[in-house]
């Protein structure tokens, strides 16, 4: 019981870290591997928030939310906008991505130095519940709290808002699109900052359930991102939810009934699996794209 | 004579170091139906395209209600009233029909319920599929949901680039039968056609273009009535599907 706790916690962090990975590509067809940077910037942020400024776990989440919105908005304009008329955007969104990621990462380093960094002693409450003879804590809550409710609150905007209308009429077409009147540029710059947002509060949230941010944090995701977006179908925010879950659960079960040295092997090996039975992954219905 | 409500003088539109357009000038007055004809890769859909603030002209002038808007992104036309029906139509077929009407309304940002229920009934075969992903939908019937969509927007000019293209003749029929009647409420038309004849027959004022310049103009009945322009650029009438094969009117 304890376990399926510990890998729903972890696991919804992972689904939230995806979910803004495949929104992007969903929405706008580029990968943006500056997602995982943003992960580890707002970790550090985080932290920097709750030892010099004095806030509460609770009070800098917010606060990242929206320092990660603008990192989104950065990215964009930095790495994506300028090469968006090329043929092959595609692959130069890819590489100017990488390394925009190097440069924040070589930020962080400057700022912070090489080692890890905790929150400060005290950060955390200490009320614990008992759930069906397990222990939880309310940090634990928290995090799967909201991560569960940015994914429905974004879930909920995508299929019903007016600003979701628009961004599945760009990601089905950008041409139409902009001949109804879509300011497309102005979709494209939302959707990083939204898919950025999301992703900033997972690095704190993950930073919060292990009380630890290292530089390398965004590369230890990145690839389970990844992973996870793939498995649970490319493209769908659904996919993106079950995929992170499926994962977090693996991990914590390999863990303790194999051994913590096989936890890669049997998590990737579980979704490598999936992916042979089913290639288009979980919730995926692969659209065919205009040419 | 009216002043016209929408002119273009002297537009260019390159591809590259391709010229698809050189130096084309049209005028449309208020409430008119101007057709562009002329045969695959004159240069039609390139105007139309550069009038919509789709593509960058690379010379020229276009004003619009007297406004200029040669370099206006095509987001900010829709919202002044200049609204293009695209070629192949372009609905957003996993999007319901509904979805598809209410974008139509995208830049007044609130749902425009009332005009879109004046489209359900205009077209009841897009009120019974309404929830219907617009995929679903016959080519013609998308062609049909492409107009409903545009005139959703209320526009003061509509574009229409190759409505009848790849439609069954009966089909083609009802196509230019609604285009009448948009006119007929006042709307300016400006419709591209490789279906020259067609074409004319519904339109005020034609413009023949051949390699990206306008050969022939005028109203459109002298154009129809002048054998060598006949002859000469609209071809023979043939029984290919989109084609008017009837003995006129």
């Amino acid at each position: 019981m304890q376990q399926l706790l510990n890998g729903i916690f972890i696991g919804s962090i992972y689904a939230l870290f995806a979910i803004g990975f495949t929104l992007v590509f969903g929405i706008l067809d580029r990968l943006n591997l500056a997602h995982p940077a943003v992960f580890a910037a707002s970790a550090f942020v985080g932290i920097e928030l709750v030892e010099r400024g004095g806030l509460s776990l609770w009070a800098a989440l917010p606060i990242v939310f929206v320092f990660g919105a603008v990192l989104g908005l950065l990215i964009e304009r930095l790495a994506f906008r300028p090469l968006k008329g090329r043929a092959d955007a595609h692959f130069a969104g890819l590489i100017s991505s990488i390394a925009l990621a190097g440069m924040v990462i070589a930020l962080l380093q400057w700022r912070y130095g090489p080692d890890t960094r905790r929150f400060p002693a005290g950060s955390f409450p200490d009320t614990r519940y008992e759930v069906a003879g397990a222990q939880v804590t309310l940090v634990q809550v928290v995090i799967l709290g909201v991560s569960l409710a940015l994914m429905v609150g974004l879930t909920y905007m995508v299929t019903r808002s007016r600003l979701g209308r628009g961004m599945r009429a760009v990601a089905e077409n950008p041409t139409a699109a902009r001949v109804l009147g879509v300011n497309v540029d102005r979709i494209t710059a939302v959707t990083f900052a939204i898919s950025s947002a999301l992703g900033a509060v997972a690095g704190v949230l993950f930073a919060i359930n292990v009380n630890t941010a290292q530089l390398g944090m965004g590369s230890a995701i990145e690839l389970k991102g990844l992973a996870v977006i793939i498995v649970g179908g490319m493209g769908s925010l659904p996919g993106a939810l079950i995929g992170g879950l499926v994962l977090g659960l693996a991990e914590v079960f390999a863990v303790q009934y194999i051994g913590s040295s096989w936890r890669d092997v049997i998590a990737f090996g579980l979704l490598f699996v999936i992916l042979l039975l089913r290639p288009q992954g979980l919730l995926g219905a692969r659209k065919v794209r205009e040419v | 004579m009216s002043d016209p409500i929408l002119t273009v003088t002297d537009l260019r539109v390159s591809y590259g170091r391709v010229e698809a357009v050189r130096g084309v000038s049209f005028s449309a007055e208020p409430g008119s139906l101007v057709t562009l004809v002329g045969a695959n890769g004159a240069g039609k859909s390139s105007v139309i395209n550069a009038v919509s603030g789709m593509l960058r002209p690379a010379g020229g002038r276009i004003t619009f209600e007297g406004c200029d808007i040669t370099r206006t992104p095509a987001h900010k036309l829709v919202a002044q009233g200049l609204v293009q029906v695209p070629e192949g139509r372009q609905i957003l077929a996993t999007l319901t029909i509904e979805d598809n009407l209410r974008m139509g309304a995208w830049h007044t940002g609130g749902t425009a319920q009332q005009s879109m229920d004046a489209m359900y009934e205009r077209f009841p075969v897009l009120a019974q599929r309404r929830a219907l992903p617009a995929g679903a939908l016959s080519g013609g019937e998308q062609q049909m949901l492409a107009i409903a969509r545009a005139l959703v927007a209320k526009p003061t000019v509509m574009l229409m680039d190759e409505p009848s293209m790849g439609l069954a003749p009966k089909i083609v029929d009802e196509v230019f039968r609604v285009i009448g009647e948009i006119r007929a409420s006042g709307t300016t038309v400006v419709l591209v056609e490789q279906n020259a004849r067609r074409a004319l027959r519904a339109a005020d004022h034609g413009y023949v273009l051949q390699n990206g310049a306008v050969v022939h103009s005028g109203p459109a009945v002298g154009l129809l009535a002048d054998e060598r322009i006949v002859q000469a650029y609209l071809g023979v009438e043939t029984g290919r599907a989109g084609e008017d094969g009837r003995a006129g009117p």
